[in-house]
């Protein structure tokens, strides 16, 4: 099980970078009713990578990212997970308790509406401190000052660390459902139109941390975003999802720069430059 | 000086008495007889036998008269005398496709073979005073005859051109549920939501059906059949090998056809809801059917959005028993905890009075 | 009808049978909720029937049985379960603590240490302590399965976080044999510690949660708390006004209504026993009381 003092690392662990990936998905499908979600989607992803999931609304981009986080149940498929003692297991194997504490501790998964991210009517402070009391921390003081830390990192005042998300702005919310993801450092992090229905301004400030914070922590990520713009400054490797399959994958410089499939070439002449 | 209180059981005593005294009321006026109410106040004994669980019109009425006319009070008592009776067995379902129907409405059909059959009903009164009833005036008795033509359910004849969806069935051996001996988990299988709700309070229930009219997990209902009449009710004992009659129930059934669907693999069908208390209770068992209807979203594919579609919410807050001991519990003492909560709330206060004043800080960033 | 004969205790045999096993269920896990079959009883859900039936259970010709409600054996609602018991088992009743080997109470422990010939029956009204915090029952099924009780912590935390202390006052949570998360029903949290390696049997009963739990004699129970924020008593600083006693939880008990106020024992089994074996207690200044 998970010790409290493996949580508080911050530097990436050599042996991560691996030749293993870190995650592996084969074949994920996913039919609702006779309409499908997604198909045959197949992937690798190695610890400190980031990968953009992209495509328009109903390309089946978030279908995808629900079969990983187990929210839905996929038709067919499979998820492999490399777990933090070297094994790589098929994610379907595990118990249910195994599943929870792997999505409370090892995985994030950042939603696009930080009300469902969050505790609403909880303090930022407990926000951040869950994840450390559900693995055993008993100190309130070093609850306190881990939680005043991640604020800090995250570029919340400190001293707010006793309102409720329901003071904060949108951006201010996204970045303490950051916060809360980040706080027992997971390896692996999902998110879903992280920087949706924000400012620009905002999100660019938004996409900045994220950018740094994924650096510094050597995170894996699956980002997954309709603008490409996020895609290209977060992510080494992109996925183009169409009517539920991916038509285009690689790295994304050479996928946005180069794009190789129509839809492709569509997507990327009607963005507006960063 | 204060003396620690005692004198509770004497308190106790006098107040049953006061009580014995209230229910029977000026005594220069009659007693009332459970003849009469039984007979008069009829759809209050029905209702006592629905949310009591016991079909017994003259114990339904005798509670009434004890409860003094507080009808949950009434479904209590009926309750706990049920606690006391000892079960020998299930019996065989009951036929409502047999009934001798007093009463029988469709709405989806302007006629239908057995017709429709209003009976004894208020629907189409006028909701006057009547002043004639306050005297003894001697009414014409009137001869009803129960009918015997053929009456096929409006589902039956529905379902014969595959329109609606056949009665969710359960396999023949699997045991039907049963509340009265099993506590409630959760997901509840249909046969225990339809016990659960046969058992809950109409008023609840008549909000909720309300609710989803209103739009709160709307669904389309129409009132495919309404049918009051006499069942008869079989038994097979272990010993005989084959059913023996019992006697009969009146029973009020209300089958609400509903929200058409269709699957990938299955053409749209009408879904339906159902309804079925003891003797004549169509209120609630119209009700009860729009909750079933409501409560089959999740197997049904829908989302579940509106409270009556919530099965913990409606199945744990359904029984006015359950509800009313709850709520006037909290007419027991209660000092003790209270008091703790004095000692917190006299500590706040103190520290919020010597603490500095913060300055108010600016919410946006 | 007829005139009835009730069974001893008023239930069947066969419900007894029921409850008796989920007993043995309870016991075998301690701080367990175990679902079970409550029976409409002639008293109202909320009033009791979970100890009632609980106790019911339990009950043998032989054994004295005490009830008690806020500590004292004279509040309505105790006399009147003591009636029904006393009316249907035909059980000799008492008020003293240490001549009862089964206790019912609402909302106490007694200030007398309990013993291994005794069984203590708790009347519980919300049995689930993530109740408030989760209302749904699937997911706080879940949760206790799972052992997943960081929401219980972050509660606590936030307390501490707008009032500088835990703000629960009663009902109180604990950890029971290093496990399970209970409700120990709203005693006061001053009575917490008393359940810790108790030698006596503690059962709950709920009748309209349909809930039971137990907790077995000599079994750790540990109040929820932080390392540096520790669970603490609470109890009125004061002795009490009739026999002296300062280290019992009192009631405080307004005398006139001018804010005079005076506090005495909750426990009135245990204050009539102080002021049997000892000589009178000094009044405060400021009542004109005398013994009576």
């Amino acid at each position: 099980m998970l010790d409290a003092d493996v949580i508080t690392r911050t530097r990436i662990d050599e042996a991560e970078l691996a030749d293993e990936p870190l995650l592996i998905a084969e074949g994920l499908t996913k039919w609702y009713g006779r309409q499908l979600g997604c198909r045959d989607v197949s992937f690798e992803l190695y610890a400190g990578e980031v990968l953009a999931v992209v495509g328009e609304s109903g390309s089946g981009k978030s279908t995808l990212l629900q079969l990983l986080a187990g929210q839905l149940a996929m038709s067919s498929g499979r998820v492999l997970y490399r777990l933090r003692d070297g094994a790589t297991r098929d994610l379907a194997m595990l118990t249910e308790a195994e599943r929870r504490l792997l999505f409370r501790t090892d995985w994030g998964f950042v939603q696009q509406d930080a009300t469902l991210g969050l505790r609403m009517s909880v303090s930022a402070g407990g926000n951040v401190g869950e994840r450390l009391m559900a693995v055993g921390w008993r100190h309130y003081g070093r609850i306190r000052h881990e939680a005043e830390s991640w604020l800090d990192r995250v570029e919340i005042d400190p001293e707010r660390i006793d309102e409720t998300p329901r003071s904060f702005s949108g951006g201010m919310r996204q970045r303490l459902q950051i916060a809360r993801n980040l706080v027992t450092a997971p390896r692996l992090v999902l998110m879903d139109e992280p920087t949706g229905g924000l400012d620009v301004s905002v999100q660019a400030r938004l996409l900045d941390l994220l950018r740094r914070l994924v650096q510094d922590l050597g995170l894996a990520a699956i980002v997954v975003t309709h603008d490409l713009a996020v895609a290209r400054l977060l992510s080494q490797r992109i996925m183009v999802m169409k009517g539920g399959r991916v038509i285009e994958q690689g790295l994304t410089d050479q996928v946005l720069d180069d794009p190789q499939q129509p839809y492709t070439q569509l997507l990327v002449s009607s963005v507006v430059p960063v | 000086m204060y003396v620690a209180a005692k004198g509770g059981e004497r308190a106790i005593e006098n107040a049953h008495r006061w009580l014995a005294h209230e229910r029977r009321g000026d005594r220069t006026v009659p007693d009332l007889t459970l003849a009469q109410i039984a007979e008069q106040l009829t759809l209050g004994v029905d209702r006592v036998m629905n949310e009591g669980s016991l079909y017994d019109r003259e114990l339904a009425a005798l509670a009434i008269k004890q409860a003094r006319g507080d009808l949950i009070e009434a479904i209590f008592l009926l309750r706990a005398y049920r606690t006391t009776l000892p079960r020998f067995g299930m019996s065989e379902p009951i036929d409502t496709g047999a009934m001798l129907a007093v009463r029988r409405v469709s709405a989806t059909f302007k006629d239908l073979p057995g017709g429709q059959v209003l009976g004894p009903t208020f629907d189409y009164t006028h909701r006057l005073l009547d002043p004639e009833l306050c005297a003894h005036v001697p009414e014409k008795p009137v001869r009803a005859r129960a009918e015997t033509t053929q009456m096929p359910r409006v589902t039956d004849l529905l379902s014969q051109d595959d329109l609606v969806e056949r009665a969710p069935q359960a396999a023949a051996d699997a045991p039907v549920g049963d509340l009265t001996q099993e506590p409630l988990s959760f997901p509840a299988d249909r046969d225990v939501r339809l016990q659960n709700l046969a058992r809950g309070d109409e008023g609840f229930l008549l909000a909720l059906g309300y609710s989803t009219q209103r739009g709160y997990g709307r669904n389309h209902p129409f009132a495919g059949e309404i049918r009051i009449g006499e069942v008869e009710v079989w038994f097979q004992p272990e010993e005989v090998g084959f059913a023996v009659p019992l006697g009969h129930l009146t029973v009020t059934e209300c089958q609400m056809i509903t929200q058409f669907r269709g699957t990938e693999t299955e053409p749209p069908r009408f879904t339906r809801g159902y309804g079925l208390g003891f003797g004549q209770c169509e209120r609630k068992a119209m009700s009860m059917a729009l909750v079933d209807r409501a409560l089959r979203a999740r197997e049904l594919g829908e989302d579940v959005v509106a409270p009556a579609q919530d099965e913990e919410f409606v199945l744990s807050h359904s029984d006015n028993v359950q509800a009313t001991g709850f709520v006037e519990h909290l007419k027991l003492p209660h000092y003790v905890d209270f008091q703790a909560e004095l000692g917190l709330v006299r500590r706040m206060r103190a520290e919020f009075e010597a603490a500095p004043q913060t300055e108010i800080r600016e919410a946006a960033e | 009808m007829s005139e009835r004969t009730y069974n001893f205790a008023y239930l069947d045999e066969q419900t007894k049978r029921m409850i008796r096993r989920a007993l043995l269920k309870a016991v075998a896990i301690p701080g367990y909720q175990v679902p079970f079959a409550s029976r409409e009883m002639p008293m109202p859900y909320g009033w009791g029937t979970g100890g009632v039936q609980v106790t019911a259970a339990v009950l043998g010709p032989d054994d004295m049985l005490k009830v008690i409600d806020q500590g004292a054996d004279d509040t309505t609602n105790a006399v009147s379960i003591r009636k029904f018991f006393a009316k249907t088992a035909g059980v000799r009743t008492t008020t003293h603590t240490e001549e009862a080997t089964v206790i019912q109470t609402r909302h106490r422990v007694p200030e007398q240490k309990l013993t291994e010939a005794q069984i203590l029956v708790y009347q519980v009204p919300i049995p689930e302590p993530l109740r408030f915090l989760e209302p749904r029952e699937t997911e706080t099924r879940r949760m206790h399965a799972l052992a997943e009780y960081g929401v219980m912590h972050v509660k606590l935390y936030e307390d501490i976080a707008h009032h500088g202390h835990i703000s629960t006052a009663y009902a109180y949570p604990v950890c029971v044999a290093d496990r399970y998360v209970m409700d120990p029903s709203p005693t006061p949290k001053f009575d917490n510690p008393k359940m810790d390696n108790c030698a006596a049997l503690q059962l709950f009963g709920a009748g309209r949660e349909k809930r039971i739990y137990a907790i077995p004699p000599y079994t750790k129970v540990v109040s929820l708390d932080f390392e540096d924020h520790p669970f603490e008593r609470y109890r009125h600083d004061a002795a009490c006004a009739l026999c002296g006693a300062t280290d019992s939880y009192l009631d405080e008990v307004i005398i006139d209504d001018r804010g005079g106020r005076m506090f005495v024992c909750s426990d009135s089994d245990y204050c009539e026993r102080r002021r049997e074996s000892a000589p009178p207690a000094p009044q405060p200044a400021g009542t004109d009381a005398s013994h009576a």
